[in-house]
């Protein structure tokens, strides 16, 4: 299953990263080198195993559906403080509804 | 104070020796003057260190000390930490001033201990070598044209080079154990769930694990016995007993089953590491210990398998650095999308862009289950090698790393190349289990070499008193790189 130029600028769009086609050219030598090394996965048969997504097999943890964070205008600034761009509290964005 | 253990510090503050205020000094001059060639340190914040050392000193007056109250550590620069600069080594996050705390930053704050700086590491821990950072590489302290390792190089590079007595790392594929061992230091990834996550910026949740990094396995058990505990705020953060990591540090080795994989010893290491380890063995025998051969058969697959589930997890995780809410936004967009593309664009560097679409393609439609379902079930096949092999044997023993330093640039330019460099390390991460490197001596060039333990779940201190023995019989880890012991001025 070899990447071709358009996998590798669909994907691009997908996680949202702009790439140039030059870019694209040489992300699709790479990736190709390292799907290479991931098809060595096939190798295996592996029909009659469970999936394993966690180290220990445990139960994810729930907890009370409850703000747990003060939501104090100085708390709120706190976090602010640190983003590109906030009005009035809020975080501003180009416009996406004309 | 050059040579002293955290264990010395913290025993000369507890006797009046010295301050702390006089300790972080020591450390922030040697800082100021090796720095510059190492590049270890992203922050370095003398006042703020300061400022805490002096409230450790007064808690110590109060008679309120606890052990680790008053040292100094460095902390890889993925801890957030609050008014600091918490960058991951990213440009996404060059101007990111942490407004609250990581768990683990909170416990050590809660100890009294000292936070000495940030410490240098590849983008958001993806990579071998450190020299993804957007802050340039990090330099080994034994040959300043080598890599120190990757991702927690910085951390391993300040320990080394006595710029701090011991840091933080944290490992995904081996980020503590290969910089440890290509840098002559201690490293312990612990069992997945022992050390929370909250704060400590996320690539691969799955498989992602904070751990100590010092010059004894002594120091690295001061430092978990602060850093494990239960947190409500990591999902997967395990409720456990405390214990003293340290409790079995003194017993003997008698009886000990030190079990290695035929596959470690194969082909593939270079022959320096392999007579390092090899000699390590003949020590533990030495020691008391019985040698049992024991097998992984699906170790080659773990490269590929993490190849597949890191970089899909991280595309996950990342995808919140969005120019939005913090971090980096591009200067120049018009709509929202342009906005997205462009920032992550420019924020991210190659290695991390790479990952991110290796992620977003095994995750895609049509995919998930030839790559992502795939692996997972891989993932359980070489986990479950390793209830096998401890089934025969106490610990697991091998090289940490294929080969000691390499050249600065010598494998950038090949991602597979870097990748095999974690091949020893990887499948004890995809097991969760936990995984340490200690030194055991030098290549023909001078080059440190480590030796990795591997443990059975939640075997913490058993592995400390295995490497604690060792030590105890060896000086591998008292040796220090030339040229570091005088200030420069």
């Amino acid at each position: 299953m070899a990447l071709t130029l358009d996998d590798v600028k669909r994907v691009a769009h997908l996680a949202r990263i702009a790439i140039t086609d030059e870019e694209a050219q040489s992300t699709q030598s790479q990736l190709a080198g390292i799907f290479k090394l991931i098809g060595e996965m096939e190798a295996v048969d592996v029909s009659t195993i469970a999936p394993m997504s966690h180290a220990q097999d445990v139960v994810q943890r729930l907890r009370e559906d409850r703000v747990t964070e003060p939501s104090d205008p100085e708390h709120r600034q706190r976090f602010q403080a640190v983003a590109p761009q906030t009005e009035a509290g809020l975080y501003l964005v180009p416009r996406v509804i004309e | 104070m050059l040579h002293a253990t955290l264990k010395q510090l913290s025993d000369g503050l507890t006797s009046g020796k010295f301050s702390s205020v006089e300790v972080t000094q020591y450390f922030i001059k040697r800082i100021n003057d090796l720095n510059k060639s190492l590049n270890c340190f992203i922050s370095v914040d003398a006042e703020r260190s300061l400022a805490q050392a002096r409230a450790a000193d007064a808690l110590r007056a109060a008679g309120n000390a606890q052990r680790l109250t008053g040292v100094p550590l460095a902390q890889k620069d993925i801890f957030c930490a609050r008014g600091w600069l918490t960058t991951c080594g990213s440009k996404m996050l060059s101007n990111f001033v942490s407004p609250y705390d990581a768990h683990v930053i909170e416990r050590f704050n809660a100890a009294g201990a000292v936070n000495l700086g940030k410490t240098n590491m590849d983008e958001f821990a993806m990579g071998s070598s450190n020299e993804t950072s957007f802050y340039g590489p990090v330099r080994n302290p034994w040959d300043r044209e080598r890599v120190p390792g990757g991702s927690s190089g910085g951390s391993a590079a300040a320990v080394a080079a006595r710029l701090a007595p011991a840091a933080t790392g944290t490992d995904t594929g081996g980020s503590i154990r290969q910089p440890a061992a290509l840098t002559g230091i201690c490293g312990l990834k612990p069992t997945y769930g022992l050390v929370s996550r909250y704060g400590m910026i996320a690539f691969a949740s799955s498989l992602d694990q904070g751990g100590p990094m010092a010059r004894t396995a002594e120091d690295l058990g001061l430092m978990l016995n602060v850093m494990a505990g239960f947190d409500t705020r990591d999902s997967t953060s395990l409720q456990r007993d405390t214990e003293d990591y340290n409790r079995d540090l003194t017993k003997p080795l008698a009886g000990l089953r030190v079990g290695l994989p035929k596959e470690f010893f194969a082909a593939g290491a270079s022959a320096d590491v392999i007579k390092a380890v090899e000699g390590a063995v003949a020590e533990y025998r030495k020691l008391g210990g019985e040698i049992v051969d024991v097998s992984l058969p699906n170790m080659a697959l773990s490269v590929p398998v993490y190849y597949v589930l890191a970089p899909a997890e991280a595309s996950s995780n990342l995808s919140r650095f969005d120019g939005v809410r913090y971090g980096y936004r591009t200067s120049d967009y018009g709509n929202l999308a342009e906005m997205y593309e462009k920032t992550r664009a420019e924020g991210f560097g190659a290695e991390v862009k790479r990952r991110i679409l290796i992620g977003a393609y095994v995750l895609s439609h049509g995919y998930y289950d030839a790559y992502y379902i795939r692996a997972q079930k891989l993932r359980r096949l070489i986990a479950q090698d390793f209830v096998e092999a401890f089934k025969t044997c106490d610990v697991i023993m091998g090289p940490t790393s294929p080969s000691t330093a390499f050249k600065i640039g010598e494998k950038s330019g090949d991602p597979v190349q870097m990748y095999l460099s974690d091949i020893y390390t990887i499948a004890v991460n995809l097991a969760g289990l936990p995984g340490m490197s200690i030194p055991c001596g030098f290549d023909s060039g001078g080059l440190p070499v480590g030796l990795q333990i591997i443990g059975n779940y939640f075997s913490e201190a058993r592995m400390l008193n295995v490497a604690h023995q060792y030590q105890l019989a060896t000086d591998w880890h008292v040796k220090m790189p030339p040229g570091c012991e005088a200030f420069k001025s």
